[in-house]
């Protein structure tokens, strides 16, 4: 029988969104082509979090094992490798996430195989893989195909296809008894996060966002002065946190804070992926001058124009509605 | 400490409008302006910074056409000892894969400790080149590192993780890292500076110097290719304000105060 096999990270006993979403993909794709859907799930002491993946995969592969409890690239790949060539899959579907990324071309290329990066879709017919992804900050979609090859490595964007309520499978759990060495050229020290110094934006209802299309540092005082006539907070998109120019605390994206604000005024913020991962809901407003910017494609509202002829007048407008 | 640093000459897309190639295979590049790559620029910061920390050269490589020698300039005014530049009508339409192979071989009679290169080309967004340049040079490595740190033959690195988290890793030297942007504050680089560098010599080497053969590189070599390109539609309608920029700042006014109360 043919095989579609799909790596399940989890941190801290909680499996990640985009696990969830190629296990529901390779599910479907599964159903589709006659396959079967194996899951791996790498980890220490999570028999229970796996007994939890029998609805989602017709196998689920537990790999317990306490030199899994932290992400290394030596005994991911070595894992990996090993039960892809004993499974023989002809897809492997893994979340373009820090580590989907660190692993996935070392291990197509130990097993000789096409890769193709953060995919937002993919189609896999007789035997050949097409990858659609996006390039040039989110403005075009490259269409990738591969060598021929008897099996795929596809790293997946997270987001790119939300779960639904789907018929539960009725999977079977087998354990995984690969025999795995330490690491010997990289050793896991520790986790940390990054620190707070007090601002919560992810607790703000509005949040007034600037991107590097503010230009310098010393522009910032005119939007926090915005964001406090509008009782909001003032967040940032990541090259506004690289440049220096606000502390990480602020950060929306997936490398900062998820936030669910009510209103979300993105200024001078292109809109990339990584920066949308971390917007959730509410009414979105972007103001920028490239009217083909991603943000649009996502925004309620919109004013292509300069932010520093509209943010003036703007803040005369707010004003006089505060007080008629 | 000898460090070799990976870039690439892309272009500024952010605010560009862009324009596919009647070959459905590239953007037109007239109109746009070029610079090294985002993270790469991060990347060879923190390489002249471990080299006037801790001594040694810092050599930079990128494979591209002579346009391409405009970063390199750069990046010899940023305190990069060497410059290589490869090129090769062989190289056309490499992928990340056959790229990596390149660039391995690039240095296969180079002597170093640590190789640097940014977390992915802004342009494509693959972030696969430094994964697979530790596989062909057999070392281990790391990705997104946003803070490093070097104790002898170890460098103890932090790797960015999603949601603000971070693993603190040790990794043995020589290793391949790939630098996230932020992890330092790149250096003000004059048109003076980079007019100084532009008397140093620039090394350019082929297909020869890197002892490969035509049939790896190129679109021979390439597992993956590039078959189309196209202008994605948005699957949500905006409502875009217009008027003058009174009216438009008045609406916008109105819908802030009706939507966040």
């Amino acid at each position: 029988m043919k095989k579609i096999l799909a790596l399940v990270e989890q941190r801290c006993g909680v499996i990640l969104d985009v696990s969830l979403e190629i296990l529901q993909k390779g599910a479907e794709l599964a159903a589709r082509s006659g396959s079967e859907l194996v899951a791996v799930v790498p980890g220490n002491n999570i028999g229970s979090l796996a007994a939890g993946l029998v609805s989602k995969a017709n196998v689920v592969l537990v790999a317990d094992n306490p030199l899994l409890e932290h992400y290394n690239y030596e005994t991911y790949s070595y894992l990996l490798s090993t039960l892809i060539k004993e499974q023989s899959p002809e897809l492997i579907l893994i979340g373009n996430t820090t580590t989907g990324m660190d692993f996935a071309p070392g291990l197509a290329s130990q097993l000789n195989l096409p890769l193709i990066t953060s995919c937002i879709d993919f189609q896999l017919t007789d035997g050949k893989l097409i990858g659609i992804r996006q390039m040039y900050d989110g403005k075009v979609n490259a269409e990738v195909t591969c060598a021929p090859s008897a099996s795929y490595v596809v790293t997946v964007r997270p987001g790119s296809f939300p779960v639904q309520e789907r018929v539960p499978l009725a999977g079977r759990i087998e354990n995984v008894t690969v025999a795995l060495k330490a690491p010997e050229s990289t050793k896991f020290i520790e986790s940390i996060e990054a620190a707070l110094s007090g601002v919560d934006i992810t607790k703000a209802d509005v949040l007034v966002s600037v991107g590097q299309g503010i230009g310098d540092k010393k522009n910032i005082p005119m939007f926090e002065e915005l964001a406090a006539l509008l009782n909001a907070t003032l967040s940032c998109s990541r090259p506004v946190v690289d440049k220096k120019w606000l502390p990480k605390e602020r950060q929306v994206g997936s490398s900062g804070k998820t936030v669910k604000p009510k209103v979300y005024l993105a200024i001078g913020i292109s809109g990339s992926f990584q920066h949308l991962m971390g917007l959730k809901g509410g009414t979105i407003i972007a103001v920028n001058k490239d009217p083909k910017a991603p943000i649009f494609g996502v925004a309620d509202y919109g004013i292509v124009g300069d932010m520093f002829q509209v943010v003036p007048v703007l803040k005369e407008k707010v004003k006089a509605l505060k007080n008629p | 400490m000898d460090i070799i640093v990976f870039v690439k000459r892309v272009p500024d897309t952010t605010e560009a409008d862009i324009v596919i190639s009647p070959d459905n295979r590239s953007i037109l590049e007239r109109d746009l302006v070029f610079d090294i790559n985002e993270s790469d620029k991060y990347a060879v910061e923190e390489a002249v910074q471990l080299k006037e920390k801790l001594g040694g050269t810092v050599t930079a490589i990128t494979l591209g056409n002579e346009a391409s020698e405009d970063i390199l300039r750069r990046c010899l005014a940023t305190g990069v000892d060497k410059a290589i530049r490869l090129t090769d009508a062989a190289f056309a339409n490499t992928d990340a894969y056959a790229l990596a192979k390149i660039l391995a071989g690039s240095i296969k009679n180079m002597k170093y400790d640590l190789i640097l290169t940014g977390v992915q080309s802004a342009d494509t967004l693959q972030a696969q080149v430094g994964g697979y340049l530790a596989h062909f040079l057999g070392l281990p490595h790391c990705t997104v590192v946003n803070d490093m740190e070097i104790n002898g033959s170890l460098a103890k690195v932090h790797r960015e993780l999603e949601g603000g988290l971070e693993d603190v890793v040790e990794i043995k030297l020589p290793a391949v890292l790939t630098i996230q942007t932020g992890i330092n504050e790149p250096r003000y680089v004059s048109i003076m500076g980079i007019r100084k560098a532009s008397r140093l010599e620039i090394k350019v080497g082929g297909l020869i110097d890197i002892g490969l053969d035509a049939g790896s590189t190129g679109e021979a070599g390439s597992p993956t290719k590039l078959a189309k390109l196209y202008i994605p539609q948005s699957a949500k309608a905006v409502e875009i304000l217009t008027g003058s920029i009174a009216d438009m700042a008045g609406k916008l006014a109105g819908i802030l105060k009706e939507k966040g109360g």
